[in-house]
């Protein structure tokens, strides 16, 4: 197995001993398969035991081990070193969160949005298990199936230019998850959901950049979820207000 | 010390944890339920289920067969009437799932579609393409965010059960963004902290799968039932073993040696079946047991591919096409082409058996309630016990909703009714020795032992004595092996004295809970002296009914190795008989 040497700048910060992040300096000896997170792993197991991350599954699906790497947010169990040329590569956590320690960020925020823009069925009336399930076509499962694949990994948050100048913008992985429930056949909680997602913070603030959808580890193009939802929305404030007879 | 009253408390988010929460908050809504993790929800890792979930919904499907299946698959050490009530309530739960807006993939009619599985006699696993715990998990966290009476616990390490007067009282937890130790007292406490595939080095599971709650559940005096059958996945992607679902197989993947024989055929699973048209439980769509001993056998006859990562045979999905597998498969031919670079579209993919799931756990009876007044486990780490010797592909998603409501609806009702109020000096006492306990890690001694050099030796001794096939001499040595690592432990300094976040600390944690579970496995598998579904002694070659139809129980006896007793399978209406998964059969 050909091995490469690459050192690797990771940010540290305790913030019980320190007063700044700073940058400590590990050299890593890689196999030629690695993804970062190996070589993370590999830091923490045979050089440095206090270094801290968050990670669980190694195959991109539990969303756990999003970093910043050379400057770009990272699913690191999904980033291949064949893919980054030259002999140091940089990480840091993820931008536009706090720094709970080293690479670790607080998610309380998303949480929190997340919550609140009800991401749960609401049927219009309630059915029994016993009759068995809502019938839902191929067709009408393409309609939302993509904007389900979100593993909260937090990527479009960091790379969202909106999310960092308001950090009140509910931003793109809670608003795709809104659409998702939005187009469900068997879905009737839209009106709802847009008392939340219509205000200023919710999907008017983005600008359509489309950086959240560019570093999508899962490709839901949540910025493409948001224009949809802003036509959707402008189509509301006509039949309300330029034809209020069909308001209910 | 905060302490955090609760009626209920349930250790573990993933899928068993959630759906347990949301059956209590319905049951009733004046419960105060505490749900604790050790990561988001969302992490959890019922996530990386990948193929499906197994309910009779079809018409040509009955219960007595998916019954049948089962508790053959589970080569009839599954207690039976566990299995018939699972088997009764599983089309409910899935069906629920659906209400709760699980994208399953869809007949062009709207009804659920369905895919074969392995050890299946008729096709009834529903799939959200092959990404089915994903969505299950993110459905059950998603609907769980209605119910303003579950309160969440994120990223709190559950370190003790606090237990006194013969019950349950709560337990205490580590919050890791503070480092500050936190009470719960409830009378009830349901675990559902998932398996410990991550006692073996080469395995499916996720970091976190540490066997954290089997291991409390063991400190409290409850035993762990059937430990020693440990799940090889046959199909794990060589060096990193990611799961390639079953799936690949129901959808008509096949298994070639270097020869390009499909091998199976040599191990009473054949005839061949032609290409393209697999056949219910036979060949490919055999059970995972039988599957992962054929490999072995491959490998002893030098029938293997040698690749940097280790032996490997080859997954064949060429003759499937781009256009089915882009459907049904997409996650898992994307996962091979970035992990070993090769398109199962056009190429073979190498793989080879990885251990995937434990059959064995925490003991609980039909009403997912351990012999510990107040505890209750479901999902993974608990044993019903529902997969007997090998459990069945796509019926552990459904026994996770199944008995994560079960083990709600029993602690409501042990809540509401026998549950005497919570010894709160006791419990304060006990809590206060558990922080005493953590802090003392602090100032541990260094001994000249590292974690990962301990971890890395308990993995090691698993995979050469309690893998595939053991046999007395290498189970004694890896019983031994693990003895000696659990006193070495002692000598790993923390490096890492900050309360933030201290992920040393944890891992430390998780060791010690790891060498425990390990030292089950391999101590009942060295008791049961026969080969039973994933069991396989070279030295007792046969299934010996009559002394081993039993369940192992391995009690703790604290520093020293475990005592293992038995307790009688249930059965109801099937004899044990012979597991056939030959084209001949009936």
């Amino acid at each position: 197995m050909s091995q490469r040497q690459i050192t690797f700048e990771v940010l540290r910060y305790n913030p019980e001993a320190d007063s700044a992040p700073w940058i400590q300096t590990y050299s890593v000896p890689c196999e030629e398969e690695w993804v970062i997170l190996d070589a993370i792993n590999y830091i923490k197991d045979h050089l440095d035991s206090t270094l801290s991350y968050r990670w669980s599954c190694h195959m991109a699906v539990c969303g756990s081990c999003g970093m910043t790497v050379n400057g770009e947010p990272t699913l690191s169990c999904k980033a291949f070193l064949r893919d980054y040329k030259g002999s140091k590569i940089r990480v840091e956590p993820l931008t536009h969160f706090p720094v709970e320690r080293d690479l670790v960020v607080v998610l309380d925020d998303f949480m929190e949005k997340l919550q609140s823009v009800k991401p749960y069925l609401m049927p219009k009336t309630e059915k029994p298990v016993e009759e068995g399930e809502y019938k839902q076509t191929p067709r009408q499962l393409k309609n939302y199936k993509q904007y389900t694949m979100c593993i909260n990994c937090m990527l479009c948050y960091a790379a969202c230019p909106q999310y960092a100048l308001n950090p009140e913008f509910i931003g793109p992985a809670a608003l795709a998850l809104t659409h998702r429930y939005n187009l469900d056949s068997r879905d009737a909680g839209r009106s709802e959901r847009q008392e939340v997602v219509a205000q200023h913070e919710g999907v008017w603030e983005c600008s359509f950049v489309g950086a959240c959808s560019e570093v999508c580890p899962k490709d839901v193009d949540p910025a493409g979820a948001i224009q949809q939802m802003k036509i959707a929305s402008t189509v509301d404030w006509h039949l309300e207000h330029l034809m209020p007879w069909r308001r209910k | 010390m905060e302490t955090i009253q609760s009626d209920v408390v349930i250790v573990g988010a993933g899928g068993a944890g959630l759906r347990a929460a949301i059956a209590l908050a319905e049951a009733d809504p004046k419960l105060r339920i505490a749900l604790l993790s050790k990561v988001y929800p969302m992490r959890s890792h019922t996530c990386a289920a990948e193929g499906g979930a197994a309910g009779v919904v079809k018409g040509d499907d009955s219960l007595d067969l998916h019954f049948d299946d089962t508790v053959g698959g589970g080569d009839w050490l599954c207690d039976q009437d566990a299995v018939e009530f699972f088997i009764n309530e599983a089309p409910r739960e899935l069906t629920r799932l659906e209400h709760w807006g699980c994208p399953w993939s869809r007949e062009s009619t709207g009804a659920v579609g369905v895919r074969p599985f392995g050890g299946m006699k008729i096709m009834r696993t529903w799939f959200a393409a092959d990404k089915t715990g994903f969505h299950l998990l993110h459905t059950l966290f998603q609907t769980s965010l209605k119910y303003p009476s579950i309160r969440r616990f994120d990223e709190v390490f559950t370190t003790d059960l606090l237990v006194a007067d013969g019950r349950i009282q709560g337990c205490c937890a580590l919050e890791m963004r503070s480092g500050a130790m936190l009470q719960f007292q409830a009378p009830a406490v349901i675990l559902c902290t998932g398996g410990a595939g991550r006692v073996f080095p080469f395995t499916t599971n996720g970091a976190i799968k540490t066997g954290d709650g089997m291991a409390l559940a063991y400190r409290a005096g409850v035993p762990l039932k059937d430990m020693e059958f440990v799940q090889y996945h046959p199909t794990g992607l060589p060096g990193t073993g990611i799961l390639l679902t079953e799936g690949c197989r129901g959808e008509g993947g096949v298994l070639r040696n270097k020869n390009g024989d499909r091998y199976l055929k040599d191990y009473g699973m054949g005839p061949e079946t032609p290409l393209g048209e697999p056949v219910l439980k036979t060949m490919e769509l055999g059970p995972r047991d039988r599957l992962s001993q054929a490999f072995w056998h491959e490998q002893q006859k030098g029938n293997t591919v040698p690749t940097k990562w280790g032996d490997c045979v080859y997954l064949d999905m060429r003759h499937l096409g781009e256009q089915k597998i882009n459907e049904r498969l997409p996650f898992v031919r994307d996962l091979a082409k970035s992990y070993v670079g090769v398109d199962m579209v056009s190429e073979q993919v190498p793989i080879r058996p990885v251990v995937h799931y434990m059959m064995g756990g925490i003991h609980t009876d039909i009403h997912a309630a351990t012999p510990l007044p107040g505890l209750f486990a479901a999902g993974e780490c608990a044993c019903v016990s529902i997969n007997g010797a090998n459990r069945l592909g796509s019926n552990s998603l459904t026994e996770l909703l199944v008995f994560g409501r079960r083990a709600a609806e029993s602690a409501a009702a042990y809540v509401n009714s026998d549950a005497p109020p919570i010894d709160t000096a006791a419990a304060d006492r006990q809590a206060a020795e558990a922080e005493a306990r953590i802090h003392a890690l602090f100032d541990r001694a260094d001994g000249g032992e590292t974690l990962a050099g301990i971890r890395t030796a308990m993995t090691d001794t698993m995979e050469t004595g309690a893998g595939i096939y053991r046999d007395e001499a290498l189970l004694t040595d890896t019983a031994n092996t693990l003895a000696a690592l659990r006193r070495r432990q002692g000598g790993i300094a923390l490096k890492d004295k900050s309360k933030v976040f201290n992920t040393e600390l944890t891992q430390v944690l998780e060791l010690a809970c790891m060498l425990e579970v390990a030292e089950t496995v391999a101590v009942s598998g060295l008791a049961r002296k026969e080969s039973r579904g994933s069991h396989q002694r070279l030295d007792y070659v046969d299934r010996n009914d009559s002394d081993y139809l039993r369940h192992s129980m391995a009690y703790s006896q604290g520093e020293e190795a475990p005592r293992i007793d038995y307790l009688d399978v249930v059965i109801t209406k099937s004899r044990p008989g012979v597991r056939d998964y030959s084209g001949a059969k009936s």
